[in-house]
């Protein structure tokens, strides 16, 4: 793992507490605009993402977001990756956790520890078809019930297929 | 006391001609207001433009007491079930409008998730181009169709209830 240089002691903290605790665990570790990101294995995301809460304060979950990458990424890298945008505040500082996944590979649900995950979460199963394990409800929220497919991958055509067109 | 009873007031009309008289005179619009177009909707019922001098200030809020349907924005694929509930469930006679691009064509939604037309759920009587369309816009489409209420032969609706559509 190249190692990065980090101009924010606050962070430096965060990344030293997550690799001293889980190193292999972290695949690649990136700074840019003053922020801080770890790609992480599938696996450990629970555990990576409880100790960011309830140690490192991360009290918050800004967002989270699919990815479909259009072309590969390169060697070791899948399809999609979900990202997991955390916020901490007092102290106003963020973090970003991404996990890789094929196409049906699941991911856990991190319901359990932020509850904003449950609706985020069924937005992305509707949206790129990621199942996540252990999610209660996990319906889709925007299309139909009877709709077929995963908009917004990137091989899902912007007019529809015939199996979404409606019936009434 | 027996003048009156001698010469009764009257007046000779074709039924017709009295029906749909009286029915383009009082359409009353279920607006529903689905997208942007909705706001040249209400634009149109206050009182720069003023719908009431046609007889359709009577915006209701309940399908049962409506008589003109107007679809007044984009209607999804997940909307469309609803609307079509909706246009069920008021009485005949009925009228529907298409106000604006998305709702005569899908407009500039050619997507997945957005019904391209409700012509194709919903027997249009006006479609209304624009995006939106001005109140003046929505006025034209309305005695467009007063126009075309005035001549239809609802009589012959008593015999055949299927020949409006």
């Amino acid at each position: 793992m190249p190692d990065v240089e980090i101009d924010r002691p606050d962070l430096e903290k965060v990344r030293e507490a997550l690799v001293e605790r889980f190193g292999a665990a972290i695949l690649e570790t990136s700074y840019a605009h003053k922020e801080l990101s770890f790609r992480v294995r599938k696996e450990d995301l629970l555990a990576i993402l409880g100790l960011l809460k309830t140690d490192q304060g991360f009290n918050a979950l800004n967002d989270m977001i699919g990815l479909d990458h259009p072309a590969p990424l390169g060697e070791g890298r899948k399809r999609f990756s979900v990202l997991y945008q955390l916020y901490r505040f007092p102290g106003f500082q963020r973090v970003r956790v991404v996990v890789d996944l094929d196409e049906g590979e699941a991911v856990d649900s991190i319901v359990p520890l932020y509850r904003a995950a449950e609706w985020a979460e069924r937005e992305i199963f509707d949206m790129f078809g990621i199942p996540f394990a252990g999610h209660q409800d996990l319906r889709r929220i925007y299309m139909p019930d009877e709709f077929v497919g995963h908009p917004l991958r990137k091989d899902f055509p912007l007019e529809g297929n015939e199996a979404c067109l409606l019936k009434i | 006391m027996s003048d009156r009873i001698e010469r009764p007031p009257f007046v000779l009309a074709k039924l017709d001609q009295l029906i749909t008289w009286s029915q383009k005179n009082s359409l009353w619009p279920f607006g529903s207001g689905l997208a942007c177009c909705a706001i040249e909707m209400i634009a149109t019922a206050a009182a720069r433009y003023d719908i009431a001098r046609f007889g359709m200030e009577l915006f209701r809020a309940s399908p049962r007491q409506a008589d003109l349907f107007i679809v007044a924005g984009t209607v999804t694929n997940k909307m469309a079930p609803i609307i079509r509930r909706l246009w069920e469930q008021m009485a005949d006679p009925k009228w529907v409008v298409a106000m604006g691009n998305c709702a005569v064509s899908g407009g500039p939604f050619p997507t997945y998730a957005v019904l391209q037309g409700v012509d194709r759920i919903l027997p249009v009587d006006i479609h209304i181009a624009g995006c939106p369309p001005t109140p003046q816009g929505l006025l034209n489409g309305l005695l467009l169709l007063q126009e075309r209420i005035a001549k239809s032969h609802p009589t012959k609706e008593i015999f055949n209830p299927d020949a409006r559509r």
